[in-house]
């Protein structure tokens, strides 16, 4: 890139212009990384916010007969820690990073719509925001504040207007909606963007597995999201015109809403976690210093998993009463999914195999990711079984095993992102020091918290409980669950003052500061507003190393 | 900058990359064919299960000249886009006019429908389970044929204007899907209202 260029870029940076004409432009910005930051942060504030409501359910079950809350602001609460995480952390911190990287990794300059992809986030802004908004509006200015209650699953009947008076659950129902027509706008341009803008060279067979997962992601977002748009339809239509979707008086059926949630739901746990291997597919052969170990069949243990994904949601209900063929199904497809999600496992072990590992923050994290994903697979084999499910359900076990899945995985694959794209996006390195803090700090409050859960579980301790009596065995328990948390808490707070610090005082990054292979790392780091100055030509799947090693590219091998 | 920006090894572009408005669009069917199957699985789930009157067979009367005015649009829509690719820019007009004019035949034909049922059957969304699921299935896609009227006309009034030529014509095929699809949907709820539900 000429010196021209980026005396340009520099140029339409921040600086000497007024803090107003800043704001403007990120508000009216259509660039896919202006836009891409923008979902991080947002997903960064509702984490704190999210996480904040954590922090309150802990100190509420510290002790057995605590009163820090009330048990109706205690179910406030945990309705929106969940909706929050889900929707407004998940969702947007998801396709933040794939808004950034992914015409970065295939050699495009922006987004296939660059204006949806605009539109898209600032829908998911305003459903993030009409969630909040309820703490407010939920009983009009009668209410000393009102937030949905109906917990993250929303089960019929508590939604109908008999249990739900007031604005409280419409304001969750709009608010999804609404965020749920964002993330569908965004999967669309996502999918357009890889199939229609790669640069030439680009096969799909040699795309950065990032761009392969992220690619089944979206497709799954297509089919798995708008389930719930449906259901929300409908639920409106039982609130505000009278409908009986969900209304068992009028021969109306509360395990439809069941059904058509998880439908929703199960895969979304996926799309969830599927970034999270995007990011391990990334990091991990960087800092083995090898390429990814059987790349096809990483993409081929994508797709199904994604297929599977779609036929397993049932494992969340059967304690409702299906019959043994429903229950025999369902266990079976759940079974079946651990399959792909083992190769997966195997092929990152495989690909640290015999590499020159560097123990860096990011690979700290995959590694951490590695060790609490096997565990949350296994906790979900065992509740995948039926008869062993009938006991559990509702208990503090399953919090354990989900907290497994998003907290101990998908967050340790988003904070290993964080690691290793902060100084692609802001041109410096994020503190190795802090990191390693953050990281073992966060691990064993993980650990404390989340491999202790499972016993209250165990001894019959029921989700959802807004307290419990002394005397069962489950105090101690509980206060050691706590004191993880608040160290998960400090972790992240170191997090946020790394982020903060290194904003303005980490070093610099320069274009490619870990030796990396894909086509993000070839341009200047934070990338100018046209991403390439002419649009790179690849041969392989490392389009780097075959740049740095002219003498043995791999494209002589592919 | 460092060498590593040089520009990469060529290699001879690939294939050429699908248009991005086609595969957008598919995206957006796909997502689209999701919410309506919902809707679907609820219609099925709750045929005969209302509590009270009236049933679908007591009230529903088979639409048949408006379905075949909405299914003969899709074919009206393809011979326009066709014309519109030779550049035959007023017969393109034409049959396109006549698209719209079929799609609002269809719409005026469920309007009748539905003040029919409401002000001589007393059904309405509220009245029991099948006008609950019956008002919504049949409205999602009413809402669908409103807005692809609403974008088909955008277009004739462009064309009338004289700024719809063969350079359009790709952007029109992407239209075009979308009104293909609101037919298609209608073949299901034809199926699954008129002929299962009763």
């Amino acid at each position: 890139m000429s010196s021209d260029a980026m005396a340009i870029h520099q140029g339409t940076d921040v600086g000497s212009r007024p803090w107003v004409e800043t704001l403007h432009g990120w508000v009216t910005t259509v660039d896919h990384k202006r836009l891409g930051i923008l979902y991080i942060l947002y997903a960064l504030l509702f984490l704190a916010v999210a996480g904040s409501e954590a922090m309150i359910i802990r100190i509420q079950l510290m002790y057995p007969h605590n009163s820090f809350v009330s048990p109706q602001v205690f179910n406030r609460i945990f309705t929106m820690h969940g909706t929050t995480m889900v929707f407004f952390v998940g969702i947007p911190v998801l396709f933040g990073l794939a808004n950034y990287l992914v015409p970065l990794m295939i050699g495009a300059r922006d987004m296939a719509f660059p204006r949806l992809n605009a539109f898209s986030f600032w829908l998911t802004a305003l459903g993030g925001f009409l969630l909040y908004f309820s703490f407010l509006g939920g009983s009009g200015l009668y209410g000393a504040g009102n937030a949905p209650d109906v917990g993250w699953w929303a089960y019929a009947p508590l939604t109908s207007r008999a249990f739900s008076p007031g604005h409280s659950s419409d304001y969750w129902t709009i608010s999804l909606l609404v965020a749920g027509f964002g993330s569908i706008g965004t999967a669309i341009n996502i999918i357009a963007t890889i199939l229609c803008m790669r640069c030439p060279g680009m096969k799909l067979s040699r795309m950065p597995l990032l761009v392969w997962l992220n690619l089944v992601v979206s497709g799954m977002v297509l089919i798995a999201i708008t389930p719930l748009s449906a259901a929300q339809i409908m639920l409106c239509v039982d609130r505000y015109l009278g409908g009986h979707f969900f209304d068992t008086q009028a021969g109306g059926s509360a395990a439809l809403w069941m059904h058509f949630f998880w439908i929703f739901g199960h895969p979304e746990v996926y799309i969830l976690i599927l970034p999270a291997f995007a990011v391990l597919s990334e990091v991990i052969p960087v800092f083995s210093r090898k390429p990814m170990f059987g790349y096809p069949v990483m993409v081929g243990a994508t797709i199904a998993i994604g297929f599977i994904s779609m036929s397993v949601w049932a494992h969340h209900m059967f304690s409702i009463g299906m019959s043994s063929y429903g229950n025999a199904f369902f266990v079976l497809t759940t079974m079946a999914i651990a399959v792909p999600t083992g190769i997966k496992i195997f092929n990152w072990l495989g690909t640290m195999w015999g590499g020159r590992i560097i123990f860096k923050t990011p690979m700290l994290f995959c590694i951490g990711f590695l060790f609490n994903f096997l565990i949350a697979g296994l906790t979900g084999i065992m509740l995948g079984s039926a008869a062993f499910n009938w006991q559990l359900t509702g208990s503090y076990f399953v919090v354990a095993h989900f907290h497994y899945t998003l907290s101990g995985s998908f967050l340790f694959g988003i904070f290993a992102a964080f690691y290793y794209w902060h100084p692609k996006i802001t041109g410096r390195m994020l503190g190795e020091r802090l990191g390693k803090l953050h990281f073992w700090l966060f691990f064993i409050g993980f650990h404390v918290c989340f491999d202790l859960m499972h016993i209250p579980g165990l001894l019959g301790m029921a989700r959802r409980i807004y307290t419990y009596e002394p005397g069962r065995g489950w105090d101690t328990l509980n206060l050691l669950i706590s004191i993880g948390a608040f160290i998960q808490g400090i972790a992240t707070l170191i997090f946020v003052a790394n982020l903060i610090i290194s904003y303005f005082k980490g070093a610099k990054a320069g274009n490619d500061p870990w030796d990396a292979w894909t086509l993000e790392w070839s341009v200047s780091s934070p990338p100018p507003a046209y991403n390439f100055a002419s649009i790179p030509t690849v041969a392989s799947r490392r389009p780097l190393w075959d740049l740095k090693h002219p003498e043995d590219p791999d494209s002589r091998y592919e | 900058m460092s060498a590593i920006t040089t520009p990469l090894p060529e290699i001879p572009g690939s294939s050429a990359l699908p248009y991005k408005g086609r595969v957008g669009m598919a995206c957006l069917i796909i997502a689209e064919s999701a919410i309506f199957t919902i809707f679907v699985v609820a219609y099925l789930y709750y045929i005969g299960k209302s509590l009270t009157g009236p049933t679908p067979r007591e009230v529903l009367e088979t639409p048949i000249f408006f379905t075949v005015c909405l299914l003969s649009s899709s074919l009206t829509i393809h011979l326009a886009s066709k014309l519109l690719d030779r550049g035959k820019r007023g017969a393109f007009l034409a049959l396109w006019f006549l698209t719209i004019v079929l799609g609002a035949l269809f719409m005026y034909g469920t309007a009748r429908e539905w003040h029919r049922l409401i002000y001589e059957h007393g059904l309405t969304i509220s009245t029991n389970l099948f006008g609950t699921t019956y008002y919504s299935l049949v409205g999602l896609h009413a809402a669908h044929v409103t807005v692809g009227l609403l974008m088909l006309t955008i277009v004739l009034l462009f064309g009338l204007e004289g700024r719809v030529g063969r350079e359009q014509s790709a952007r029109i095929d992407v239209l075009s899907m979308y009104w293909h699809f609101v037919d298609a949907v209608w073949v299901v709820v034809f199926t699954v209202v008129y002929v299962l539900g009763r």
